[in-house]
């Protein structure tokens, strides 16, 4: 019986660590790294997460759970409250309606798809922000972030892959 | 019995299906009613900012640590490698520096003895709040960076927060042991300051680039690039006179300043407690208690 409790926190500690690890992302993308230029670039780590948990573990980051990370995301950052987590939801929902295109889908494919979802996504983020703030923006660093974050996006994965392998089941 | 299982699970599977969907539903729905939060821009919301910040700070400030420890390392490197150059420059540089000096305290001397002629009212005292940048959000839409001192520490919303070079930005949300300071660069931000000689009266806009705009100076008047410019305490927020930054051309029409701070090494930044008694705050506490004499 205890045994039985034991094995049932083990694996709730396990299919946690997907929001973990995101949260952790989400923070880790904040630190000054004090580097010119670089702040302004940061990529976008949270919808990296996202999508590699959303294509790979969709049992483990439910609605519920893009939501939170969007919203503690909107806080932190100080951005416009809302504009993220709406943009996650928004990528949590085209991802779960094509769930068959990613069955047995090469990480070359899933890369190729992340490219055209994340332009997707930042094109939303300058939509709502401009619409919410009553004034076009400007693109560009929108652009440039995008630039880093598809880059960025096989280190991450990666990263990723060997978590699933060490922590969840 | 287990028929009856079956059958239910059966009915189930579509009940859950639309139960998933209208939570879907539910949560898009929540995130718009968080759009229309922050576009109200509520005390909930900065509460709300500030609780998430204060718990996430001692994790920034840990992560932050060992940053700042290789970006130290590498400066130091650096620092070595152009010691004799540094060296020569700063031997000049303290040269003019000691002629300033005289100047100064000459003026500092004359300046005195000026306002104990003319009775001027003496400066408010300035208290000063060190801390640390712990996180740099690096929002595309943002300029603002999150520091480990709070309400804990004296701080209060509207505090200039200034580095060694000049005027960074203004304490926006204070939660218990971390804020968060707007720059000069944000959207958001508007400072006023006066410039040059002439002291022209203008305010510093924010448009999200290195560089803030110079708006709505008086006609006629004549700011040049490489007037310098500093806060000018209207509106008794800011301490007048901390150095923000020298005006550059950038268009025919515009004027933009270049900021003293320098955006990429921001390590600590120290907080300006400024305090204009009986102007902003209502004298509740001394009306209680009336000073003897006060009427003359």
């Amino acid at each position: 019986m205890n045994q039985n409790v034991w094995t049932r926190l083990d694996v709730m500690a396990r299919n946690l660590s997907p929001f973990v690890f995101t949260l952790f992302l989400v923070i880790a993308a904040m630190v000054p790294f004090q580097v010119p230029g670089l702040s302004a670039i940061v990529p976008s780590l949270a919808l990296i997460a996202v999508y590699f948990w959303v294509v790979h573990r969709p049992d483990l980051m439910p609605a519920w759970v893009v939501f939170l990370i969007g919203a503690v995301q909107d806080l932190l950052n100080g951005s416009l409250l809302g504009v993220g987590t709406m943009v996650l939801l928004l990528v949590w929902l085209a991802i779960a309606t094509q769930r068959r295109v990613f069955g047995s889908a090469s990480f070359m494919l899933v890369w190729a798809i992340f490219v055209l979802v994340s332009a997707g996504s930042q094109m939303l983020i300058w939509l709502f922000s401009s619409l919410i703030s009553g004034v076009i923006l400007d693109a560009r660093p929108l652009f440039f972030q995008y630039l880093t974050t598809i880059a960025i996006y096989p280190c991450i994965a990666w990263l990723f892959v060997q978590t699933q392998r060490g922590f969840v089941r | 019995m287990k028929k009856s299982v079956g059958q239910t699970l059966h009915a189930a599977a579509p009940v859950r299906a639309w139960a998933q969907r209208f939570a879907f539903l539910f949560l898009v729905i929540a995130a718009f009613a968080l759009m229309l939060l922050g576009k109200a821009d509520t005390v909930l919301v900065e509460r709300a900012r500030s609780v998430v910040t204060d718990a996430m700070a001692p994790v920034l400030e840990v992560l932050a640590t060992p940053v700042d420890t290789v970006s130290d390392i590498v400066e130091q490197v650096q620092e070595l490698a152009d010691l004799r150059i540094d060296n020569a420059s700063l031997r000049r540089e303290n040269e003019r520096l000691r002629n300033w000096q005289a100047v100064a305290q000459k003026l500092e001397a004359e300046n005195a003895a000026l306002r104990e002629l003319s009775h001027l009212a003496a400066e408010p005292e300035k208290r000063f709040v060190a801390a640390r940048v712990i996180g740099d959000p690096g929002g595309v839409f943002v300029r603002s960076v999150l520091i480990n001192a709070g309400a804990r520490d004296g701080l209060d919303k509207g505090q200039a927060a200034i580095t060694s070079d000049g005027l960074a930005g203004r304490v926006a949300e204070v939660g218990q042991r971390s804020a968060r300071v707007l720059l000069l660069t944000d959207i958001n931000s508007r400072v006023p300051v006066v410039v040059g000689t002439t002291r022209e009266r203008a305010i510093l806009v924010g448009d999200n680039t290195n560089q803030p705009r110079l708006l709505y100076m008086t006609p006629g008047s004549e700011i040049k690039p490489g007037d310098q410019v500093v806060t000018s305490g209207q509106g008794g927020v800011f301490p007048p006179g901390l150095p923000v930054g020298v005006v550059i051309q950038a268009d025919e029409a515009v004027l933009r300043v270049q900021p003293f701070v320098n955006w990429a090494y921001m390590e600590y930044v120290r907080l300006v407690d400024y305090e204009l008694p009986n102007i902003l705050l209502p004298a509740a506490p001394r009306r209680a208690a009336p000073v003897p004499g006060a009427r003359r």
